[in-house]
């Protein structure tokens, strides 16, 4: 069983905290992805997981024992870092049996298991290459080969495809996600993608500053967002947030800052009467209709053939987004109105950036 | 070969040489001449027999005067041709000068006598190379003794060198720890020092570590250089730290992180380093001339050095001695720098 628990785990570099105290569990075959913007601290997490990067405070518990003083390679952890790390000198074949060498395995046994992996991942033509011949997409295949060879508890994967070109990503998504499905190991993803992150999941930790934003499943982060960060930060095309007012007297009114009202839902949220609140809705469940409470005035369009987005201000300035399924006939310049559906509105505290919605 | 030979014939004007061609041509021929000529100079000397290597003005080939055996003489004897008075245009072979006036022999008709004044001949020269220069060496002086001794000191200094410094540079470089400024600058600060400051109390050190007088008092206390510490840890700095934590994840101890990651991805740095320790080491003079004071423990440099007396040297075994003691080096550096330039290490990321 390998299920990774940290405990209040904290990290700091001289006087500056980086990481502020995490407490996460990860069950046993989970993937689970860090995500979050640059110098959230994500990779430094992954790193004291790892046991590359000092501990400051807290534990880790990896299958149930506390590694804090385990070094990195007595941890049962297998890596696949940003730049690759390749051993530039070795071949593919070197590269591969390395790691077993250093267990001391038998040379036959090596050679199987190097064989075996290499056909996995259907690298067994390049063995005898050193890595500069090879391209990005393969260096990263004997990369993700040189950890899986090993036979570890944990994969745990640095921004893996951040060097790949966009087609290739995509392939390699697919494939680390299969290779989660056959080996059914534990993995711990970090990236800062986060169409990544949603599309290959199981859950997703969203870090920002050092601290745990948010930690669940992927479509509980994107249905149930706990606070304007994470709300803004999963999904793509990101949401709009429109900033208000509740209403002094009928708290299912709001008023916008830019002058218009628009009606809230009476349960479901808890929302008080003359509180500053930010509504947030994705762009794909705005509707552009006669009786939509906002206006907005277009900045551009763009017609992707299937589905078209439109770009825009609102009456107070804020930037919104909508997407509309099909074609359209919206072009820059005209003043369209927009409605949310009730139903599909977040809403948020804010000062604290909290959601009000009622769990 | 046909590469090499467009390189060297490379032109910027495609079909007449543009005056940039001129130039560069000039200068390169220049370059070559000034290095060069001593080298050349030096090796065909060192074919000169000493009596050759008096003579003014000087030769640039080695030339020897030609001799005869005669008829009724056990020695042979030196020819010279006859420039003015009754025998002019003849060759003729001297047997004894009194004063101004040689007694000569025609080889042809050994019998009769002739008087020549000396105003009136020249020597007959020929090219002809004094090989007993170099034989010399190996038979009258123990080249070969010097040769194991220098060998083993460049040798030995060389290795234990490079493994100390790569294993300084390598922690100097790769791990964070208290003081690594302090000690990094302190290697540094060495280099202030000059050698000549420390000669005394090293060599007290050494004598009293017993030793003086012993190969292994050359090869200690070189082993250290500052130099190559800050060179190979530059070096070591342009190593990725994911290729080390790679292997750290892959269970290799700090060791064989050391001997078979950070040693290879070295490699251009260490074959620098690798050929100027041999320089150093093999053209090192100050150091062993304190060190070793008996003779079966010289060094070619200083067997070089002992050729030349206070009264007298010999030139043409210090000249032959010279040309093999640059031998090696020259060769060491052929091989090496080829290894430098190929070897520029492409990392493993992206």
């Amino acid at each position: 069983m390998a299920s990774i628990e940290l405990r209040g785990v904290r990290k700091s570099f001289g006087t500056v905290e980086v990481i502020k105290g995490i407490d996460l569990s990860i069950a046993h075959g989970e993937f689970c992805v860090f995500v979050g913007p640059s110098g959230c601290g994500k990779s430094t997490l992954l790193r004291m997981i790892s046991g590359l990067e000092d501990i400051s405070g807290g534990e880790i518990a990896i299958g149930g024992d506390v590694v804090n003083r385990i070094p990195a390679a007595d941890r049962g952890l297998a890596m696949v870092f940003q730049s690759y790390a390749l051993y530039p000198h070795m071949t593919v074949r070197q590269n591969l049996s390395f790691g077993l060498e250093n267990i001391n395995t038998p040379k036959a046994e090596i050679a199987s298991k190097v064989d075996q992996v290499a056909k996995m991942l259907q690298i067994d033509p390049l063995l005898d290459r050193r890595p500069k011949d090879l391209s990005g997409g393969q260096r990263q295949r004997v990369a993700i080969g040189r950890a899986v060879v090993r036979e570890p508890r944990v994969f745990l994967f640095d921004e893996p495809l951040s060097n790949l070109d966009a087609e290739l990503r995509v392939d390699m998504r697919g494939e680390i996600a299969s290779l989660h499905r056959r080996l059914e190991n534990t993995m711990i993803y970090v990236t800062h993608d986060q169409v990544e992150a949603m599309t290959m999941a199981d859950k997703i930790a969203v870090l920002r500053l050092g601290e745990l934003e948010q930690f669940g499943r992927p479509l509980d982060l994107y249905n149930n967002p706990r606070n304007l960060f994470v709300a803004g930060f999963i999904g793509s095309p990101k949401m709009n947030f429109i900033t208000g007012t509740v209403d002094g007297a009928d708290r299912t009114r709001m008023h916008l800052d830019g002058g218009e009202v628009l009606h809230l839902p009476a349960t479901g949220f808890r929302q008080v009467a003359g509180e500053k609140v930010t509504l947030g809705v994705r762009p794909n469940h705005l509707k552009a209709s006669e009786d939509g409470a906002m206006t907005v005035k277009v900045r551009s369009v763009e017609q992707l053939g299937g589905e078209s987005y439109v770009y825009g201000h609102t009456a107070s300035g804020a930037p919104i987004t909508v997407h509309s399924p099909g074609q359209t006939r919206i072009s820059l310049g005209d003043t369209i109105r927009v409605g949310a559906p009730e139903g599909e509105i977040h809403l948020f505290d804010s000062d604290t950036g909290l959601t009000l919605r009622e769990s | 070969m046909g590469r090499t030979w467009d390189f060297l014939t490379a032109t910027r004007g495609a079909t007449r040489l543009h005056w940039t061609d001129w130039a560069s041509y000039t200068y390169l021929f220049f370059g070559v001449f000034l290095m060069f000529f001593p080298v050349v100079w030096l090796v065909l000397s060192s074919f000169k027999t000493e009596a050759d290597l008096q003579r003014y003005p000087p030769t640039f080939l080695p030339y020897q005067q030609q001799t005869v055996t005669v008829e009724g003489y056990d020695e042979p004897l030196p020819l010279f041709e006859i420039t003015a008075g009754e025998y002019e245009g003849m060759i003729l072979a001297q047997l004894r000068r009194v004063g101004l006036q040689a007694q000569m022999v025609d080889p042809a008709a050994p019998e009769e006598r002739l008087r020549v004044a000396i105003s009136d001949y020249e020597p007959v020269e020929q090219f002809s190379l004094a090989t007993e220069n170099y034989s010399d060496l190996f038979g009258r002086f123990s080249f070969l003794l010097y040769f194991w001794n220098s060998t083993f000191i460049t040798v030995m200094a060389t290795l234990i060198m490079l493994l100390t410094n790569s294993m300084a540079a390598f922690a100097l470089s790769k791990y964070q720890f208290r003081g690594r400024t302090a000690v990094l600058l302190l290697v540094i600060g060495t280099l202030m020092i000059p050698q000549t400051v420390v000669l005394v109390p090293l060599f007290l050190i050494v004598s009293e570590m017993g030793m003086f007088n012993s190969l292994w008092g050359v090869i200690i206390p070189g082993a250290a250089t500052p130099t190559g510490v800050f060179l190979l840890r530059q070096y070591m700095l342009t190593i990725p730290d994911e290729i080390l934590d790679a292997a750290r994840m892959d269970k290799a101890s700090e060791w064989k992180i050391y001997w078979r990651i950070i040693l290879p991805l070295s490699a251009p740095a260490i074959a620098v380093l690798a050929i100027l320790a041999i320089m150093w080491r093999w053209n090192d003079f100050l150091w062993p001339l304190i060190v070793l004071t008996r003779s079966e423990n010289f060094t070619l440099q200083l067997a070089l050095n002992s050729f030349q007396g206070e009264l007298q040297t010999q030139w043409s075994s210090l000249l032959a001695m010279t040309v093999l003691t640059l031998l090696p080096i020259a060769m060491v550096f052929m091989f090496l720098q080829q290894y430098i330039a190929t070897g520029i290490a492409s990392t493993g990321g992206k």
